[in-house]
């Protein structure tokens, strides 16, 4: 059975800020209904007594010191701005809030 | 019908670090935009972040001040949205496994103690800030350098009734960041922010009507302002038979009123997944307890202390612990005049907060020390001077910061208590006024306060009040027996 339609993929697009061809739209429903339906040929093992993994890496605590250290300049900081001004803003097309 | 509000809340507590959350740029505020941003904070591929040790610290100091049980492994999430001020295109928060839960924080209302609870306690970073221009103008500006200041975001349980039980709730969240030093928490300057969800329901009903979501309240006035104008508005729409509708509103302190948010439908689909450039945090058995003994005494502690060691009232515990440096003020006032607690609450609550107060200043700022205050009190005590004279004295140690006993020194302020001295002033004040002697005679006891006000005269406010009186009364009496 399919577990995500057209109209979900779109959706994820549309967050994802993505635009694609219906073949592509296609394409990527066909895909992400593979991928889920391998997922639950994996939730039939018994995990009951492992614990879940929130990291390829059995590493924990990897944490640096309080410490300053220079950042980039101004002109740096901005250099592959599209726009920005004289202040030393990055412009962007205006912001409607909410 | 009778509405109760059924109130949660939200809220945001900039860290005080010296560095960022997960990079080593300043987060120091009000410089140049964009000159403390570098590649992490910037959101460029291929760079890793890392978390600040400080960051992970501070947030299980306020985590253990509101009670949290803090989770032994806590996981770092990805938060996906896009706004201009957030490069990466998502924020590293925490989601599932938050640092901490099941907390709470207590607050003193006009009904009584209220028990708020915390549900959850977790790190973040913030966003850049938007500048939007002028009228008319097709563009917004962004500048980064806020981008990845560490926060903590304090979620409470939906306990909260009262607008008014809100901005308690809040100014106890400030008084203890504050005292345990995360963070200023000064609303003014965005380091304390807050979202409320507010819903309405019957009193006595136990579900829970539809929330909506507030937000853009900058103070603590704003805050309460907020949510009593959406509790009307809710009432108002549920009485003419409408329905509330899930949605999210700003407050506008122009208009006084909330007004909806014109909201993408999508707006809270954020795609968790946990960060896969941070390791999870493991806060063992070892570093809690080291964190724990670093908690100072905390407000509520400090007030029940207080109350129990120098006698004070709850409403005066409850102002002196409200901050930390006034508790610390005012102990130290009493360390060096243990005898006399409670005229030492008065006088720092009063005189010295009143004084500051007028000029907008802090405590911090007071020109006078604690041990001058209790030097003052130590010379009411003794009765060299009397609490009028005091009050003048304090007004010039507060100009010149010289200490009271040098003022009563310098200025011979002396309070005069020599009984037979007095006698003689208080005999020539009865002898020169024998019309009021006469109406004291015939009943009229309240014109005693004419005689002190004409001894205090002659004797430039020098008379200890008590004596007068004392002798006051004898003399008075000596006349109505001679009659
Ligand atoms: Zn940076």
């Amino acid at each position: 059975m399919e577990k995500i339609g057209k109209a979900e993929v779109l959706h994820v697009a549309q967050l994802a800020r993505l635009e694609f061809t219906e073949e592509e739209v296609e394409a990527f429903t066909h895909q992400l209904n593979k991928i889920l339906q391998y997922v639950d040929q994996l939730k039939e093992l018994d995990t009951q007594d492992v614990k879940p993994t929130f990291h390829a890496l059995a590493q924990t605590n990897v944490m640096r010191e309080d410490e300053v250290r220079s950042s980039l300049t101004q002109e740096e900081a901005l250099a592959n701005a599209p726009d920005r001004d004289d202040r030393g803003f990055f412009r962007v097309p205006k912001i409607i809030q909410g | 019908m009778e509405y109760e509000a059924v109130i949660g809340l939200e809220v945001h507590v900039q860290l005080k670090t010296n560095s960022k959350v997960f990079c080593s740029c300043s987060t120091e505020f009000g410089a140049p935009p964009n000159t403390h941003t570098c590649p992490v904070c910037q959101g460029m591929p291929g760079v890793l972040p890392v978390l600040n040790r400080r960051v992970a610290e501070y947030a299980i100091k306020a985590a253990l001040a509101l009670n949290c049980q803090i989770n032994p492994l806590s996981v770092f999430a990805r938060k996906n949205y896009f706004y201009p001020d957030l490069p990466k295109g998502y924020q590293i928060s925490q989601y599932e496994l938050p640092l901490a839960e099941h907390g709470y924080l207590e607050i003193e209302t006009p009904q009584g103690k209220r028990r708020i609870g915390i549900t959850r306690v977790h790190m973040e970073e913030d966003a850049g800030k938007n500048v939007h221009g002028e009228f008319g103008d097709p563009h917004s500006y962004v500048d980064l350098n806020r981008t990845g200041v560490p926060l903590i975001e304090i979620v409470s349980e939906p306990d909260i009734r009262t607008p008014e039980e809100a901005r308690l709730y809040l100014q106890k969240l400030r008084t203890i960041m504050r005292y345990i030093e995360v963070s200023d928490a000064d609303m003014e300057k965005g380091e304390l922010r807050c979202d409320a969800n507010i819903s309405i329901r019957p009193k006595g009903e136990t579900r829970l009507g539809v929330k909506t979501e507030l937000k853009n309240m900058n103070s603590f006035r704003h805050v309460q302002k907020a949510l009593e104008y959406e509790i009307k508005r809710q009432q108002k729409v549920l009485e003419e038979g409408g329905i509330i509708v899930q949605e999210t509103l700003l407050w506008n302190p122009q208009l006084g009123a909330t007004e909806t948010m014109r909201s993408k439908e999508e707006a809270h689909d954020y795609r968790y997944f946990p960060e896969p450039d941070l390791v999870p945090l493991e806060v063992s058995q070892e570093w809690l307890e080291e964190v724990a003994a670093s908690l100072p005494e905390l407000p509520d502690e400090k007030k029940a202390r207080f109350i129990e060691e120098y006698g004070l009232s709850a409403y005066d515990a409850e102002v002196l612990t409200s901050a930390r440096e006034m508790a610390d003020f005012y102990e130290a006032a009493v360390k060096a005049h243990p005898d006399n607690p409670k005229a030492l609450a008065n006088w720092v609550m009063v005189e010295l907060l009143g004084r500051l107060h007028a000029e907008n200043k802090s405590l911090l700022e007071a020109p006078v020390t604690p041990q001058q205050i209790a030097q003052l009190v130590a010379l009411v005590d003794k009765g060299t001077i009397s609490g009028k004279m005091a009050k003048e004295v304090l007004a010039k140690t507060y100009q010149t910061g010289k200490d009271p006993q040098q003022i009563v020194e310098e200025e011979g302020l002396v309070q005069l208590s020599d009984e037979s001295e007095l006698e003689a002033i208080v005999e020539k004040v009865l002898e020169d006024n024998p019309k009021e002697v006469e109406k004291y005679l015939a009943g009229k006891t309240k014109i005693v306060g004419f005689f002190v006000g004409q001894i205090m005269k002659a004797t430039k406010g020098k008379a200890n009040p008590q004596v007068v009186n004392k002798i006051l009364i004898k003399k008075l009496q000596e006349k109505g027996e001679q009659q």
